[in-house]
């Protein structure tokens, strides 16, 4: 049947958070301890903030394959910020972006590639995908997306269902130049659970894939999805009250558990007892965690951005967010982003209302906008679906340069996912996360030409040793043919 | 059509839609023109249609005084998209099951559903795909609970009462992982279950009056017996999906059997693996455009070079939406074609030219169904849909500027942009958005 209805409809493999709130609140995190020491001698000394116990027990192993320094020159750059320049240049080196400008000289040993006719982007970030978790073969004993045995499930984390030999890896990186992307839990539950942002460069292992220094998330879903599989088990929720009803008691508890472990960091004694699933929604709480909530009617994404202030969260970005483009004004003024399809829409009803208008009405109302593709082979066209949605846009009477369009595929994501200081923009500085691209990437006629994540080559379209292929397709049919 | 035009006259109540003109005569004249059969373009072209139907089509086209004429002002004209696969207009929303008109499994019938009488053309597809320049669809019903989905329709995407151009069309069948399924749980079941519906059927066609039907619990209802009548006599063509290399040639050892088997190849992701068997057995593809993952087992050697390596070989292949967004979004096969052709750029991939990529999208699912002369081209005597675009039609800023089908212009208008004018501004005004329409 239909994919996107599997995707996003039935199987609940959406998803949906997000945040134009960049970086967390250092204190949950950084050790420095806060308030006073008042323990006696007789209490446990106060591990001090955020360190009553580990924060990253799966830590990132991620290391930058070598690179060498690389100067494009004759290029159109797309800058990720809105900036673009002709005829330009952009060098990197040692895994960071040096300098962009009309011409920069070519260092001692650089290569240098002459990319007249040809157009430059910084690499581009997927905020919601389910890849590894949902990996193809698409079998039973692969479907690890939903733990759908409750409507909460904060306590597992996407990451541990990632199988990092998915080959549908290899089809975002050359076909989709896709550099980063968030693997988030699916929408069957309330809260379903941590994501988990990475590098799209394979490894044996998922930390060897795990984006160094980015915050978590917390995978939150609105609607028929939620309501649909606890209601057909007889329990609750079984209607959209219901969610609400079930995210607000869980809430309530947070508070609680975040109140009790933030006293036993701060004056010591006896600490309470873990609960997995508390300490991410206390981590939502306090800051450091970003939530990426699934929500597809304005009603809702309404509803939701009370239900946050009622508790002291941030709605970082709402996710299939359809019917942003009736509330922009209001995602604006919370500061919240919406990631939307270009095109999708009527394979469920709170998809009903779709129109290809959304991304260019939501930068109109100046709110937060991005792109994303919850689908493995949308993933591939990111670039595509900002050309469709763009042009939607422009016969609506709404001006807006490729450039500037460019941000709905790097910096915005960059941002709800609180990693653009580190990439989603060719500023000096940043990860060396570029794509070279054959044409105007805007163009249906283009595809990458070369990719490079921190300043390693990992995909040339000129040679064939530079097409990865994943455990499970070595050996197979088609195993390293062009995809 | 005709029904169509004789109550236009009457005021209809037709909602979003206005009735559309009843001018069956036009010439469309300076157009950058795509006949859609792989020629090349036609700088400076005309296309004239009378009566609904296309007269001629090129350069130094004559055109009686009388005619109404459109200056295309170069743009490109071009017959209206074919989509190739579809379950267009026979669902409104994937996920609310009582506008689901494309299986059913509690259903004793099969291969005797009909589709056609399912067909609504207030399908909200239906006009979202014509403002985009579709204006043909083969409609296929789904399988549940046999190999046998049903009789599937060609329909027109038109502003009228009446959609389907045929019914009857075609038989579906699934073959491969999902026909397995359908048959009990293995390949072996679904060619038992084959065979043993071509042993029933010869026994109903040698005593039709004498074919017993114990309802439920035939493996063949009289029903189904008699739907299957023409296709195994060749006169209805059997769309089987298919994926695997080895189910196409266990497919194509069927049809050497069976050689009045019309028999026509659905999805075949590793077609390019046995190109020229499939060349040489004359049977064409409709085929899926850019898979190219391992979704399952039977498409391990996905590639977006699947259709260009099949057409290099001589293969007749279209492209269709097989497992992908089939009642909603035809509207893609232009990107998909336009991707085809961006893999005439990469290194090692075969893509197709902008000609032949646009005939996989017009012309040649047509030709796949056998209705080439009627539908697809802009070639003397094929029914007059014509789209005039504002730019390269296989580009992803191009919109559809005019629609004809059968020669009358359609009205382009659709909910979402309803939707779009009412939150051009999200604030509500001086009355809720409910009051603005």
């Amino acid at each position: 049947m239909a994919i996107g209805f599997r995707a996003s409809g039935l199987s609940f493999r959406v998803g949906g958070v997000l945040a134009a709130i960049s970086l967390l609140s250092a204190c949950a995190t950084d050790g420095k301890a806060e308030g006073p020491k008042s323990a006696s001698s007789s209490k446990q000394a106060a591990p001090g903030m955020g360190k009553g116990y580990s924060h990253d027990p799966f830590p990132s192993t991620y290391k930058a394959y070598p690179g060498t320094p690389t100067l494009l020159t004759n290029v159109t750059i797309f800058d990720g910020e809105g900036g673009t320049l002709t005829g330009g240049s952009v060098l990197f080196s040692d895994g960071k972006i040096v300098a962009v400008g009309q011409s920069v000289a070519a260092p001692a040993g650089a290569t240098v590639i002459d990319g007249t006719g040809k157009v430059v982007t910084p690499g581009i970030i997927d905020i919601h995908s389910h890849l590894g978790d949902y990996p193809s073969p698409g079998v039973q004993a692969n479907s690890d997306g939903n733990e759908a045995t409750g409507p909460v499930t904060a306590d597992v984390w996407a990451e541990h269902s990632v199988w990092p030999q998915d080959p549908g890896f290899s089809r975002a990186l050359v076909n989709g130049g896709v550099t980063t992307l968030q693997i988030l839990p699916g929408s069957a539950n309330l809260m379903g659970g941590r994501s988990v942002v990475l590098k799209n460069v394979y490894a044996r292992t998922e930390q060897g894939m795990k984006f160094p220094g980015a915050p978590y998330g917390l995978k939150m879903a609105c609607g028929e999805n939620p309501k649909r599989v606890y209601g057909s088990k007889g329990r609750q929720p079984s209607t959209r009250m219901g969610n609400i009803a079930v995210d607000r008691q869980t809430w309530a508890k947070a508070a609680e558990y975040k109140r009790k472990w933030d006293k036993f960091e701060t004056d010591g004694g006896e600490a309470p007892t873990r609960d997995i699933a508390m300490d991410t929604l206390r981590g939502v709480l306090s800051g450091e965690i970003l939530v990426q909530n699934h929500c597809y009617r304005a009603d809702e994404m309404a509803i939701v951005l009370d239900m946050a202030k009622e508790f002291g969260y941030q709605v970082g970005a709402f996710h299939h967010a359809v019917e942003a483009y009736k509330i922009g004004d209001l995602l604006k003024a919370n500061g919240t982003c919406a990631a939307v399809w270009a095109d999708w829409w009527g394979f469920k009803m709170e998809s009903y209302d779709a129109i290809s208008e959304n991304l260019a009405l939501l930068q109109n109302a100046g709110a937060c906008a991005m792109i994303h593709s919850d689908d493995e082979n949308g993933i591939q066209r990111l670039n595509q679906e900002v050309a469709k949605a763009l042009a939607a846009g422009r016969r609506a009477g709404i001006q807006i340069s490729d450039a500037k369009a460019w941000e709905w595929l790097t910096i915005n994501p960059a941002k709800a996912l609180g990693i653009a200081d580190k990439t989603g923009s060719l500023k000096p500085g940043k990860m060396a996360d570029v794509v070279l691209w054959n044409g105007n990437p805007f163009s249906v006629y283009a595809r990458p030409e070369k990719v490079w994540i921190d300043g390693a080559m990992l995909y040339d379209a000129n040679n064939p040793k530079l097409r990865p292929v994943s455990d499970f397709e070595l050996g197979q049919p088609g195993a390293g043919d062009t995809k | 059509m005709k029904r169509l035009l004789l109550l236009s006259a009457a005021p209809l109540a037709l909602g979003l839609l206005a009735a559309p003109a009843a001018a069956q005569s036009v010439a469309i004249v300076n157009a950058k023109l795509v006949i859609g059969d792989g020629s090349a373009p036609i700088e400076g072209g005309t296309v004239f249609v009378r009566d609904g139907k296309v007269v001629a089509a090129g350069r130094g086209v004559a055109v009686p005084a009388n005619v109404e004429t459109v200056d295309a002002g170069g743009r490109y004209v071009t017959p209206g998209i074919v989509a190739g696969f579809t379950r267009m207009g026979i669902v409104e929303v994937d996920g609310v099951e009582q506008t689901n008109d494309a299986a059913a499994g509690k259903s004793p019938f099969h291969a005797a559903i009909d589709i056609a009488p399912a067909v609504n053309p207030k399908t909200s597809s239906i006009p979202l795909n014509r403002a985009e320049g579709i204006t043909r669809a083969i409609v296929a019903p789904d399988n549940d609970g046999s190999i046998f989905a049903g009789m599937g329709a060609v329909i027109d995407l038109g502003a009228d009462r009446d959609a389907v151009t045929k019914p009857r069309a075609f038989q579906f069948m699934e073959y491969g992982e999902a026909g397995a399924r359908a048959a009990g749980g293995s390949r072996p079941a679904a060619i038992a279950q084959f065979r043993n519906a071509l042993a029933q059927v010869r026994d109903y066609s040698r005593n039709p009056a004498g074919y017993g039907d114990v309802g439920k619990e035939a493996l063949l209802t009289r029903a189904d017996a008699e739907a299957l009548v023409p296709v195994f006599a060749g006169r209805m063509p059997l769309l089987v999906h298919v994926e695997r290399a080895s189910d196409i040639l266990v497919l194509i050892d069927l049809k050497r059997e069976l050689p009045a088997l019309k028999l026509v190849l659905v999805g075949a992701a590793e077609g390019w693996t046995v190109a020229r068997e499939i060349a040489a057995a004359n049977i064409p593809v409709i085929a899926s455009a850019l898979t190219d993952l391992p979704a399952s087992f039977e498409q391990l050697s996905s590639t977006q070079s699947n259709v260009g390596r099949m057409k290099a070989a001589g293969v007749t292949v279209g492209i269709g939406m097989i497992n992908d967004n089939e009642a909603r979004q035809a509207r893609l096969e232009k990107q998909y074609a336009g991707n085809l052709v961006a893999l005439t750029k990469v290194p090692g991939a075969t893509g197709l030219s902008w000609d032949a990529a646009f005939a996989a999208i017009t012309s040649v699912p047509a030709d796949t169904i056998g209705m080439g002369g009627e539908i697809g081209s802009l070639r003397p005597g094929r029914r007059g849909d014509v789209v005039i675009w504002s730019n390269d039609p296989l580009e992803l800023d191009a919109a559809a500027m005019s629609v004809y089908i059968d020669g009358v212009k359609q009205p382009l208008t659709t909910r979402q942009e309803l939707l779009r004018n009412r939150y051009m501004q999200p604030q509500e005004g001086a009355l809720p958005k409910a009051y603005e329409r």
